[in-house]
């Protein structure tokens, strides 16, 4: 599909506009609930694709037809590999570190079905950023 | 969540050795004690980024933050907020600007010392989905380019940015893209340099993996105000997922229209192509950049003529490196003020560096200009691994220097880091302990440089085997003293005379560190310098571990007998050292 | 000095032809060197002295120059190499951390020098520089799979780790 002009592309992105709002502060009413891993070189060298495959099993198992797993990029805390954001609709977005495959079932039950914390693995998000949404 | 309360501790590297505590356990048993379970639960968490103010403890749903906190306070937290809903306010973490205790963080983000522009989208979207970079406005910056501005306009928004290059140099983009844009002729070409070869930087691949299409508009963003209609990354083959992105990427560009003939039907036409090195630390430097992509030797010619001058096929071409383009999409979004409006008066914006060493928060953190080495290693580092001492940081890799504890308070840009002997480079910072040996770090990156030297002028292909030779002399004991002033000679020579960046810049590991660590060139030079483990009898305990460990059995004594190490057959390896329990052995 | 083979014949006629249909895809394969090298390194595993002039004729340029490029940068080999390649990491992150004795350890292990392979053909070692997994050193890689935080005690483990897989064949 090709994009022919700014108010074409700006028409689809407002249309897009709902994922980013869901991932950068939590603020949409849509029910879909997102979980991005951090899929860069060394994400997956720490096992990130690991985490990802079994994330998938998982929702599968669990029949969660709302969650879906996104590969992303690198959030910088390279310390805290295989890092995970979760974004759950009408909640702020929970960074977790250190989401190594066997603890990808842990974090499914903990965060996304009984809404609680996973302890030791949350992440504070320790900057801020030129904005994307604003115009 | 079910309890009423939620207490965030911080449970980092820093806080939890830094200052020897254990907030989460000690809350734990102060709640259990009044019995307050059912309302509140305590989580763990990592680095808040602000760990010389820590441990940090952020109570939720009240979202506001304790800072500083010590065991002895834990009751009174318990007691006070969680028990009768008072905010301890001596705790309260302070706003660096208004000087006023944050009693309701609500709204009001802490204040972050990171700030991130080039890595805005890494981490937040889906780097193989271009629906996901138009959702933060992607492609909107050439969209808004190629409607409202002439080239001459794009050149000019770029000057009044300030931005500068980020591979290393420092040159201003905007004087970059003038001088190309001025010649004349309709042959031009774009590049990106995405060989990153500084051992211990990788903000470009992030970047590349993270969110290519930046790089991909900022480039045609580049063409359009210079004249060109193609570009070329070239990257190194040592990133097979970066460059299995960026090709993905140019497919749905293309499919986009965003790539290809008459972009937003304006009439600019634009395509990328993908380059590839071949492992040549010298391929960064932009004369020997083009020929290797032209299929030669990637040596290195004499500037005059620049590359914007007779550059790719002896065109006007400009050479930008991959976080300078990550940069420019967010300068024409939110305007070349804005981007002016950040960082210190020589040198705008943000950079990324990619922390590593003896750090606690191995990452890549992007900072404004101006941020102290202080604040990027003890705030948003969490400081030294183990507590140990910090001895100095290494910046700009094997063409930078180390920086010392005493100018750790150094607002960073590219000026002063040059005035204290080092460079910016592309950001690699390596953090070093006590224990690292100085003179070795110089001799492994004479290694490098020497390895590395493409071998066309004699100051570097010569000057740095010999200079490696002299280390290598002092390190085994063989040196003297008249060594250190013919290495230093060397060196300012090879400065002086080198024909490119590489050869120019190849002493300064040994320079700044001979500045700042002379006494150790002079142990070595002297020959004081002890290459075995000892142990100190009045301490052993005569445990038997380091006997056991030692890979040469050199250690001998019976149990609870003190331990002797014959230093003649001792290699040196320290395992010794870290078996011993009671720190009975003393290092060479 | 061993004599070099320059024989053409000795070079498998199905990679050849690999070869010679990924260079009909380009439109200045001479500028394109590097990449014809690269894909050529690919599919041969290392670039014979035959195996250069092959690619010289073909692209009608001096064998002295593609062998001059081959020569200059790292990544292109002229010697075979084991079926895995063991990389040690040498960038700076991973030298502080160690990376020397991870090195010593796997050439002794193997009882090889550097880039020499193994007499069962199995492992071939070489030093990398900075492979950009830096929170992770110091680090080795043995083919596309990736070992972190390595110690010397690791090593011998890991190695056997792809003997075993030989075994099971």
């Amino acid at each position: 599909m090709k994009i022919n002009s700014r108010s074409e592309l700006v028409e689809l992105r407002k249309s897009l506009s709902n994922k980013i709002t869901l991932r950068e502060s939590g603020a949409t009413t849509d029910d879909t609930i997102e979980i991005l891993i951090g899929m860069a070189t060394c994400g997956i060298a720490s096992g990130a694709k690991d985490t990802y495959n079994e994330l998938i099993t998982v929702i599968e198992d669990l029949n969660l037809t709302n969650v879906k797993v996104i590969s992303v990029g690198c959030l910088g805390y390279c310390y805290m590999e295989p890092t995970v954001q979760v974004c759950i609709p009408g909640e702020e977005p929970l960074l977790y570190g250190k989401i190594t495959k066997d603890k990808a079932f842990e974090l499914i039950e903990k965060v996304i079905v009984e809404r609680v914390y996973l302890s030791d693995n949350l992440l504070i998000r320790s900057f801020d950023k030129a904005g994307a949404s604003n115009e | 969540m079910n309890s009423k309360y939620t207490l965030l501790v911080c449970d980092g590297a820093s806080c939890k050795t830094t200052h020897k505590a254990n907030l989460a356990a000690g809350f734990k048993k102060v709640i259990a004690e009044k019995k307050l379970g059912e309302f509140v639960s305590v989580v763990k968490t990592g680095c808040f980024g602000i760990c010389g103010q820590g441990p940090i403890v952020k109570v939720l749903p009240d979202d506001l933050l304790y800072v500083s906190v010590k065991q002895t306070d834990i009751e009174e937290i318990v007691e006070e907020h969680i028990k009768n809903g008072n905010v301890v306010k001596r705790l309260l973490y302070t706003d660096p600007f208004t000087q006023e205790p944050v009693e309701k963080q609500k709204g009001k983000k802490i204040y972050q010392k990171q700030f991130r522009i080039a890595l805005r989208n890494c981490g937040l979207i889906n780097p193989e989905d271009i629906t996901e970079y138009i959702a933060v406005r992607g492609y909107e910056a050439l969209a808004s380019v190629l409607a409202d501005k002439t080239p001459i306009e794009v050149v000019e928004l770029m000057k009044k940015s300030k931005l500068r290059g980020r591979g290393g140099g420092g040159f201003p983009t905007g004087l970059k893209w003038e001088f190309t844009a001025k010649q004349p002729g309709n042959e031009k070409y774009v590049i990106c340099n995405a060989d990153e070869g500084d051992p211990g930087a990788f903000m470009d691949r992030s970047v590349l993996e993270g969110d290519p299409h930046s790089v991909l508009e900022a480039m045609a963003i580049a063409g359009y105000a210079i004249g060109a209609s193609q570009g070329y990354i070239y990257v190194r083959a040592e990133y097979p997922l970066a460059i299995h992105r960026l090709n993905i990427a140019m497919e749905q560009a293309r499919e986009y229209g965003f790539l290809g003939k008459n972009i937003f039907s304006s009439g600019f036409d634009f395509d990328i192509d993908i380059r590839l090195g071949a492992g040549a630390f010298v391929c960064g430097e932009e004369t020997a950049l083009i020929h290797s992509m032209e299929g030669q030797r990637g040596e290195p010619t004499k500037k005059p003529p620049f590359p914007s001058v007779s550059g790719f096929r002896k065109k006007p071409t400009s050479v930008n490196n991959v976080e300078t383009f990550a940069n420019i999409p967010a300068i024409v979004l939110n305007g070349a003020d804005w981007f002016a409006s950040i960082g210190t008066e020589n040198s705008k914006g943000t950079k990324v560096f990619a922390l590593a060493g003896k750090i606690n928060n191995i990452g890549l953190v992007e900072v404004p200009m101006g941020t102290t080495l202080r604040e990027i290693i003890y705030d948003i580092g969490g400081g030294m691994v183990n507590n140990k001492e910090f001895k100095a940081v290494q910046s700009g890799g094997p063409s930078g220097g180390v920086i010392p504890k005493e100018h750790l308070d150094t607002p960073i840009d590219y000026e002063s880091l040059k005035q204290i002997g080092s460079m910016m480079g592309s950001g690699g910072l390596i953090v070093l302990d006590e224990d690292d040996d100085i003179v070795q770090l110089a001799k492994f990156y004479l290694d490098f440089t020497q390895d590395e030297s493409c071998g066309k002028c004699t100051p570097c292909r010569i000057g740095t085997k010999r200079m490696y030779e002299i280390l290598d002399r002092l390190t085994k004991l063989e040196g003297s003293p008249d060594d250190l002033d013919i290495l230093e000679d060397l060196a300012v020579n090879i400065k002086n005379s080198a024909l490119c960046g590489l050869g120019q810049s190849a002493p300064n590991p040994v320079l700044s560190t001979m500045e700042y660590f002379k006494d150790e060139y002079e142990a070595y030079a002297y020959r004081k310098v002890k290459h075995t483990y000892s142990i100190i009898t009045d301490k052993c305990i005569g445990c038997t571990k380091c006997a056991r460990v030692c890979p040469v059995e050199c250690i001998s004594g019976s149990v609870k007998v003190p331990h002797v190490i014959d230093e003649s057959l001792c290699i040196a390896c320290g395992a010794c050292y870290t078996a011993c329990p009671v720190n009975a052995i003393e290092k060479p | 000095m061993e004599k070099v083979n320059l024989d053409l014949k000795d070079l498998d006629l199905e990679k050849l032809a690999e070869l010679d249909q990924y260079i009909l895809t380009l439109d200045d394969p001479v500028e394109r060197l590097i990449n014809v090298l690269h894909r050529a390194q690919d599919i041969f595993g290392y670039l014979p002295p035959n195996l250069q002039l092959y690619i010289a004729r073909k692209l009608n340029i001096s064998a002295a120059k593609v062998n001059g490029v081959v020569s200059f940068y790292s990544y292109f080999t002229e010697e075979k190499t084991g079926k895995y390649v063991v990389s040690v990491c040498m960038g700076t992150a991973c030298y502080v951390k160690g990376a020397e004795k991870v090195l010593k350890r796997v050439l002794k292990e193997l009882c090889v020098e550097k880039n020499e392979v193994t007499k069962d053909g199995l492992f071939s070692v070489k030093d990398v520089r900075c492979v950009g997994a830096c929170s992770l050193a110091p680090i080795l890689t043995i083919g596309e799979t990736v070992f972190g935080h390595m110690t010397e005690e690791k090593v011998p483990g890991v190695l056997n780790k792809f003997r075993g897989e030989i075994n099971e064949d």
